[in-house]
């Protein structure tokens, strides 16, 4: 006998390729505006990572058997690839992409057992991963004033892409605003004079004018995309909260206490990747806790790890390190931290009965 | 060079001298596992694993000469119980998955011969000569023995079948 | 300050707008009226009418059985035609038995139906036992036979008595219809049942998406000594325990009985039954049936008699459309498809749905992504996805352990996930599973035991047998030697 079909036969809009779409649409503003600040080149770095990580997943899936057009139609391999572009410096070569895409799509995820099974954020391991085997071609970054100045036509941005380093004018590449302040505080000079220096305004931060990554570009286009998301119900509020929090407070404390060796919470808010990652990267659901306090705990331990490898560590930028050491925490994050069944205690043992007398 | 090779060497052979002793020191002794997996068989030694008793069976399986999954009688439970107990994988496709069944007399070709109930190891049937007899289904583990004696092929194991009570959701497909 | 709100939770559409809007009309007889005997929880109900025989409208046709359990009786006059199988309302569509009655179109009430007076004069358990005979059970949906719990509540004690005019369900619509044309009936019933609990407090629950229902029923209450509140419109607010901690800030402790806790709820359309069976003499054989469904061409709120099967209910009442591409029985998120439209309305049938291609749910289930989605809507705090997780890797001991027994089924995880993931069905299979396997493992212990009690009956008798045996051997060797002696 034909087995009956259970209910609920009804159901909501909800489906995972309209998720997808909305964040790639949050997303859009900032990868449009960044393609304006850096020219041809970027795009180009952006249409192939999307292009080859669809690619890996398509390899890939076929290797293990799995309905290849199913999985390509939903989206998330394109999300991830677009966010790994944005984490990439702009001018990056081709094969950073590829190689990018690769160990994102088939490593981190595929081969842990494809979407929703993996432990790491993809677009992060694959930056890390990046980050250690090639740190020249990952940290050349690229002025955008100079790019105002002499935007690279069609052709010349395809020669960037597809010829890799040797082909990079001079007079492109400058520090990223970490960079700098890292660098010279470590000479002992007082950040202060450090941004004064590099005549830093925060809202250029805001805008855009300091370099570094696709998506470091601009914090105000990104927190929009976010709050988007927020309203549209996509995220949850509390990673990318405690992701601000656990960066911002420990960052202005400490500038409160010695003010010239250490920058301040906007300055390190409105720097690097962590806008990009408060509303992108950390409300990845795959790999963050599933309840809202283990939400904001990973999202504030996110955060603090940030600030401690931007300030204490080897690196100038931390988000990437910080938010995989958190992913190796959200099963134990998981297992503390859980919702309270209704009718019982914290503990699991069922309420004691009182005979209610109500008022 | 020497410098490097012999203070490794000297390392591994000092761990490996203490992980000897520790395996003999905190050797764990193993309880009677044949003893622990017969407790999870039926108990009615109806032999349809090939083996003459539980016990036999149960002592077999801790061997490692019986798969997990040798009890048919038992079904899945009994197979993931031994499987559990002396960790091993269980292949569930070696499980016949044989719907329960029940012995069931034809009342119609029963001539009392009184053989059945004899052999009966949970005494399911009820019965006395040249009477009807009934198999009580609560008792029956479907183990066949009634079957092979029965002169007349009366009684005979069929599938149980499904009422409003028993009927469970199946396993959703995905 | 803050209105009390739902934990969890979902919002699908109502679409009670398709029938609220229609009053209840009655519905006629059908040629035949199957009635089967189980239509509540508990045994089965035991005929006591014959083939052939002729019964009255409200006789009693079939008697409950045990404690836990309810009768069954003629919803018209007419004859018993046949007590047969007849597909039952169930998913399965396995065979249920029951009693064929053939209408007569007489409408002759069995004199022996009286009303009594003055109720509230009854005894307490006088009136527990005259709402069992009655055959009511609850209408909810949960069919429990009501005296039972109302028995049961009594000896308890409890202090409030919850009237649960939710129906959170979307495009069921009969309760609000009942609320809005029969408030006082309502209100009766519910002053009846708090007398048979011996109640302190009386609250009436009802969505605020149903404000006509409101205002008729705090209409009817005024002075009555009954609260109504409107509780919002979010599903499963009609679930008990989330009623009852939204209305008296109890929370329900998991594994225990409202009764324990001093709560007592019932639908409303329950104690409109009371109301009818202890004023009126009128015993459970009709109920109010939602016809709905975009695949129906005219939807609306039926009072139909038991029995009536769900194809003559459609013909009549509407017809189709276009091709149902579901039908169920019950709401559209804890209802059951119906095998085919062969089946009876029952006690628990609250609406009959024909839904079209684009009301239902055709989507292939995806890769679970974590988003969570589940959890933030489970009303009793559970983490669905984990569950299911464990449940497809066969583990059901830890989805036990995760709080698979607190689960009430509502479906709002199910509704919510972007993947389609069938999560309710992956729970009732775990829980079906488990229930099975601690059934086998109960028979197992008990035929190791009766093969060990064989053994050893067998292992004696061999003993009594060479004991008996040597006796006799003894017995002959003295009784030889005796013979031999002498001589």
């Amino acid at each position: 006998m034909n087995q009956p079909i259970h209910g609920p036969h009804a159901h909501s809009s909800a489906q995972l390729g309209a998720l997808m779409l909305q964040v790639m649409l949050a997303l859009a503003p900032a990868t449009l505006y960044s393609f304006w600040l850096y020219g041809w080149p970027a795009f180009n770095l952006w249409l192939l990572c999307l292009v080859s990580a669809l690619f890996w997943e398509a390899l890939f899936l076929a290797l293990f058997h799995k309905p290849v057009g199913a999985h390509l139609k939903d989206g998330s391999a394109t999300v991830t690839a677009w966010i790994m572009a944005l984490c990439l410096p702009p001018w990056a070569p081709w094969w950073l992409a590829v190689v990018g895409t690769f160990l994102a799509i088939a490593i981190i995820k595929q081969i842990f057992g494809g979407l929703g099974q993996n432990v790491f954020n993809p677009a992060m391991a694959a930056r890390v991963m990046l980050l250690i085997a090639f740190p020249v071609e990952m940290t050349t970054w690229i002025a955008p004033e100079a790019v105002a100045i002499s935007p690279p036509d069609i052709t010349s941005g395809l020669a960037i892409t597809f010829q890799g380093l040797s082909a990079l004018p001079d007079g492109y590449s400058g520090a990223t605003l970490l960079d700098a302040v890292k660098n010279q505080s470590a000479q002992g000079d007082p950040v202060s004079a450090t941004l004064s220096h590099l005549d830093y305004r925060p809202t250029d931060a805001i805008i855009g004018l300091r370099g570094g990554s696709l998506g470091e570009s601009t914090s105000a286009l990104l927190l929009l995309g976010g709050l988007y998301l927020l309203w549209r119900r996509v995220i949850t509020w509390q990673a990318p909260l405690g992701l601000l929090l656990g960066a911002a407070v420990p960052a202005a404390g400490l500038s409160l206490a010695a003010p010239e060796s250490y920058p301040g919470g906007v300055f390190h808010l409105l720097a690097g990747g962590l806008m990009l990652a408060a509303f992108f990267i950390v409300t990845d659901p795959v790999t963050a806790p599933i309840t809202a306090r283990g939400r904001f705990v990973f999202g504030l331990g996110c955060g603090l790890l940030t600030w401690l490898i931007r300030t204490f560590g080897n690196y100038p930028e931390g988000v990437a390190f910080a938010v995989m050491l958190m992913n190796s925490t959200v099963p134990l994050i998981d297992r503390y931290i859980k919702p309270r069944i209704y009718g019982r205690t914290r503990k699991g043992d069922p309420l004691p009965i009182t005979e209610g007398r109500t008022s | 060079m020497l410098v490097s090779i012999l203070p490794l060497a000297g390392l591994g052979t000092l761990l490996g001298f203490l992980l000897g002793v520790a395996s003999r020191v905190l050797y764990v002794e193993r309880s009677n596992v044949a003893r622990e997996i017969e407790e999870l068989l039926p108990g009615t030694q109806c032999g349809q694993c090939g083996s003459p008793s539980c016990g036999a069976a149960a002592e077999a399986a801790a061997a490692g000469e019986l798969p997990p999954a040798f009890c048919p009688p038992g079904g899945r439970a009994v197979a993931e119980a031994v499987a559990g107990k002396l960790g091993l994988p269980l292949d569930l496709a070696s499980l016949v998955d044989e719907q329960p069944r029940l012995a069931e007399i034809n009342e119609d070709i029963c001539i009392g011969c009184t053989r059945c109930y004899k052999v009966c190891p949970t005494d399911a049937i009820a019965g006395a000569a040249k009477q009807m007899h009934v198999v009580f289904a609560d008792a029956c583990t479907a183990c066949g023995k009634c079957e092979e004696v029965c002169p007349t092929g009366c009684i005979r194991l069929v599938p149980v079948t499904e009422t409003l009570q028993s009927w469970a959701w199946n396993q959703p497909s995905l | 300050m803050f209105s009390p709100r739902l934990r969890g939770g979902v919002h699908p559409p109502g679409h009670k707008e398709l029938s609220n809007a229609s009053p209840i009309r009655r519905f006629p007889l059908a040629e035949r009226l199957y009635l089967p005997l189980q239509q509540h929880l508990g045994a089965p109900a035991t005929p006591i009418v014959k083939v052939g025989e002729r019964v009255r409208k409200g006789q009693l046709v079939a008697s409950s059985q045990g404690t836990v359990s309810a009768p069954v009786h003629a919803p018209t006059s007419g004859v018993v035609r046949a007590l047969a199988e007849h597909t039952a309302p169930h998913p399965s569509g396995l065979p249920v038995l029951a009693i064929t009655l053939e209408p007569d179109g007489r409408e002759e009430w069995d004199p022996s139906l009286a009303p009594v007076s003055d109720p509230l004069a009854l005894p307490p358990e006088e009136l527990c036992l005259r709402v069992g005979s009655a055959g009511i059970v609850g209408l909810g949906g949960a069919t429990f036979p009501a005296a039972v719990k109302l028995g049961s509540s009594l000896k308890r004690g409890v202090d409030t008595l919850i009237l649960n005019g939710g129906e959170c369900e979307p495009y069921l619509t009969c309760d609000d219809r009942l609320m809005q044309e029969e408030p006082e009936s309502i209100i009766r019933g519910a002053l009846l049942m708090q007398h048979a609990v011996q109640a302190r407090r009386v609250i009436v629950g009802i969505e605020d998406n149903k404000p006509h229902a409101l205002a008729a029923i705090r209409k009817a209450a005024e002075g009555q000594g009954v609260e109504v509140r409107s509780v919002p419109s979010r599903y499963p607010m009609g679930s008990q325990k989330q009623l009852v901690q939204l209305l008296t800030g109890i929370e329900l402790p998991a594994m225990s009985r409202a009764a324990d806790s001093g709560v007592l709820m019932h639908n409303v359309a329950t104690a409109r039954a009371v109301y009818q069976a202890l004023c009126q003499g009128r015993p459970l054989i009709s109920r109010v049936v939602t016809l709905s469904g975009q695949a129906l061409t005219h939807q609306g709120n039926w009072e139909v008699p038991l029995g009536t099967p769900a194809s003559y209910l459609i013909n009549y009442a509407s017809g189709f459309d276009c091709a149902p591409a579901r039908l169920i029985m019950g709401g559209p998120m804890m209802g059951i498809q119906l095998p085919d439209l062969n089946v009876p309305v029952i006690k628990g049938t609250s609406g009959i749905l024909a839904l079209t291609r684009k009301e239902i749910n055709t989507d292939e289930p995806g890769p679970c992504v974590r988003c969570a989605g589940c959890v933030r809507a489970c009303p009793m705090g559970l983490q669905p996805l984990e569950m299911a997780a464990n449940i497809r890797n066969g583990d059901f001991e830890k989805a036990r352990s995760l709080g698979l027994d607190d689960c009430v089924g509502c479906g709002a995880c199910s509704y919510i996930c972007p993947a389609s993931l069938p999560l309710v069905h992956l729970f009732n299979y775990a829980k079906g599973e488990l229930a099975s396997r601690q059934r086998e493992a109960r028979k197992m212990e008990k035929t190791r035991a009766l093969a060990q009690r064989r053994e050893e009956r067998l292992v004696r008798q061999a003993r009594e047998r060479e004991e008996l045996m040597a006796a006799r051997r003894a017995a002959a060797a003295r009784k030889a030697a005796g013979e031999e002696g002498p001589s």
